[in-house]
């Protein structure tokens, strides 16, 4: 039974104050560690992070290099997952499709995570007229089904990796807004916002001290659980072409590369997604985790 | 109720004429001419004037997007550029293809779903619940597409088992049913899981409750007790989920008409936008925006009309 600071005795020094939260946190990490999924996932997520920061360290070869007379080949102890119809490394291109998976997902859901909590700020704590009007919005962007709008504005703009990121963030900042709204909402009547209020507090004070510090914590669980979502969003959209363009190495054009040539070797599309299903499940592995272990209400279900 | 019928109903036309919008200020928020961009960098300048003609390009931007909505709401969705159809008349010969997709993917994902997290609530934590919790979060994680692929290499491609692209002789009931195996299979799979997961999470609920505990204290059978009493209350919030998951639906489905070669409205809305065919991806992306926001709307419905609370509160 973790301890709750506050509910400790009035004659509590600050000493115990602080050694009852250590011991809480002592507490959550060993919950984390017991779960076979959660630790599991943190490797995977380790993994994802190390291998496309120091992509060029584990690559064996220039991902763009040619190598006609070895194109399509097998899995060898030169190549370890084999070419491509260029001959190119399909293993490096795979290390170096990483770094363009984690760019999408840090910038794609840090933008969006910041927007949504300030929007969602707004809409719970503002004016009535103005939260309505937000919550129409959110509606709006959330009734595209997202393929359905990255297509439609590739249609205009054309494919990069500029427009990935567009949509990865307009489409997913109403969910980030909405827990956000709501848990501002709860807040907003409590009696110590009440007080600060009283206490002639600024709105923008009160919001960036007293709320955000309270709203944010389930917003960056719900962020671990976002990445896989947002990883896929670049991979599917670079698969069918409007994403990031050849040659530069993605999941997603490896995959599209590989489904061109699925008749003559399978190795490219094995290859290609693998890595894919590596970090979705690992980031859904550790989100799970990490809201079982903040947030034991919402995952009483499991 | 009428009150929230029509309030509903509001909203979801106010959130149509906004994606509209959305369509709109997409074209012109580009810079340069619209029918340029419409029509890429290569179309000539006679194309381009018809298309201004055709597309109302001579009116001021508001009164473009009136006729627009207009013509959409009198079931005109513009003209094809290349080919001259009508719009609608594409999308209508499309979308058969997405709805049986849709339908045959959620109907196996539901078929198997269901029962499994009756199952896995009835007994919590025996071996079937947990090997159905890691499998739920499996295949919620793995993307939709990458299913697509992988089934179209081993079922189509090494097994032969399955026909891999189209979707089959028009007329020739079991071909067309034997090209829909793969694509349903990719779309449903996240689905199983998905509706597991959130039937086991609220049957465990339901089962808590005290009329549940009524019912076995007078010894009604278990059988009857969860399928009859318990799964009714439980199945509601999964019928929220499949309304607002449709969207999600959409999306992998677009991906797997586009994997497999199917004809329905995403290999239309891919193909024209491969094409620059605007008109036609405004068309059918409304439509398919339209279907999703009617989904969600009448899985609203439904559950205010399944849902004695809900439908007293209204």
């Amino acid at each position: 039974m973790p301890v709750d600071a506050s509910g400790l005795p009035e004659h509590a020094s600050a000493q115990e104050m602080r050694e009852s939260a250590s011991r809480e946190r002592r507490e959550k990490l060993r919950t984390f560690l017991t779960n076979w999924q959660g630790v599991l996932g943190l490797i995977l997520v380790v993994m994802f992070f190390v291998s496309a920061i120091f992509a060029p360290l584990f690559a064996t070869h220039d991902p763009n290099a040619l190598d006609i007379p070895a194109r399509l080949s097998y899995p060898t102890l030169d190549h370890f997952a084999g070419t491509d119809q260029l001959g190119r490394d399909t293993y490096s291109r795979i290390l170096y499709g990483g770094r363009v998976a984690l760019k999408v997902a840090a910038i794609g859901v840090s933008v969006s995570l910041v927007v949504g909590l300030i929007l969602g700020m707004i809409a719970g704590y503002g004016p009535r007229w103005l939260d309505n009007f937000l919550l129409l919005m959110f509606d709006t962007v959330r009734a595209f089904p997202t393929i359905v709008l990255a297509l439609a504005t590739v249609a205009l703009t054309g494919p990069s990796l500029g427009i990935v990121l567009t949509i990865v963030i307009v489409t997913s900042i109403p969910q980030y807004a909405r827990v956000a709204r709501t848990a501002t909402m709860t807040l907003r009547n409590t009696d110590f916002i009440m007080a600060e209020r009283s206490l002639g507090a600024s709105t923008g004070r009160i919001l960036m001290h007293h709320i955000m510090p309270n709203v944010v914590g389930p917003l960056l669980i719900l962020a671990a659980m976002d990445v896989p979502v947002v990883v896929t969003v670049e991979a599917g959209l670079s698969f069918i072409g409007l994403g990031v363009l050849p040659p530069t190495a993605s999941w997603g054009t490896i995959l599209n590369e590989g489904y061109l040539v699925i008749r003559d070797t399978p190795w490219m599309v094995v290859a290609g997604g693998i890595p894919l299903i590596l970090t979705t499940l690992g980031f859904t592995f550790l989100g799970e985790a990490l809201r079982d272990v903040f947030d034991p209400r919402m995952g009483k279900g499991r | 109720m009428l009150f929230y019928l029509v309030k509903r109903l509001g909203l979801s036309a106010l959130v149509i004429v906004l994606v509209v919008l959305v369509l709109f200020s997409l074209l012109y928020l580009i810079p340069g001419d619209p029918a340029t961009i419409a029509l890429g960098p290569r179309a000539t300048p006679e194309a381009i004037a018809r298309y201004a003609a055709k597309m109302h390009l001579d009116e001021p931007v508001w009164r473009q997007f009136l006729i627009y909505i207009g013509n959409a709401v009198t079931g005109d969705l513009g003209v094809d550029v290349f080919s001259d159809r009508n719009v609608t008349a594409v999308v209508a010969s499309r979308i058969g293809f997405t709805l049986a997709l849709i339908c045959a993917s959620m109907g196996w994902a539901v078929l198997l779903g269901l029962p499994l997290g009756c199952l896995a609530a009835v007994r919590p934590n025996s071996w079937l619940d947990r090997i159905t919790g890691v499998l739920s979060v499996g295949t919620i994680a793995v993307p939709s597409f990458l299913v697509s692929i992988w089934a179209l290499l081993i079922f189509a491609v090494e097994l032969r088992w399955l026909p891999a692209i189209g979707a089959g002789e028009p007329g020739d009931t079991m071909d067309q049913l034997s090209h829909l195996v793969l694509p349903a299979f990719a779309v449903g799979l996240s689905w199983v899981g998905y509706l597991a997961r959130m039937v086991r999470a609220s049957m465990l609920e339901v089962m808590a409750e005290p009329y549940i505990r009524s019912a076995k204290a007078f010894g009604l059978r278990p059988r009857k007790i969860v399928y009859g009493y318990a799964l009714r209350v439980a199945i509601l919030p999964t019928i929220t989920l499949i309304g607002m998951g449709f969207g999600g639906l959409i999306s992998a489905a677009v991906f797997a008409e586009i994997i497999f070669a199917r004809p329905g409205i995403g290999k239309l809305i891919y193909d024209a936008v491969m094409a620059r065919n605007f008109p036609v991806v405004q068309g059918a992306v409304l439509v398919a925006t339209a279907m999703y926001i009617g989904i969600v709307l009448l899985s609203d419905l439904l559950i205010a009309w399944l849902d004695p609370r809900v439908r007293e509160s209204l």
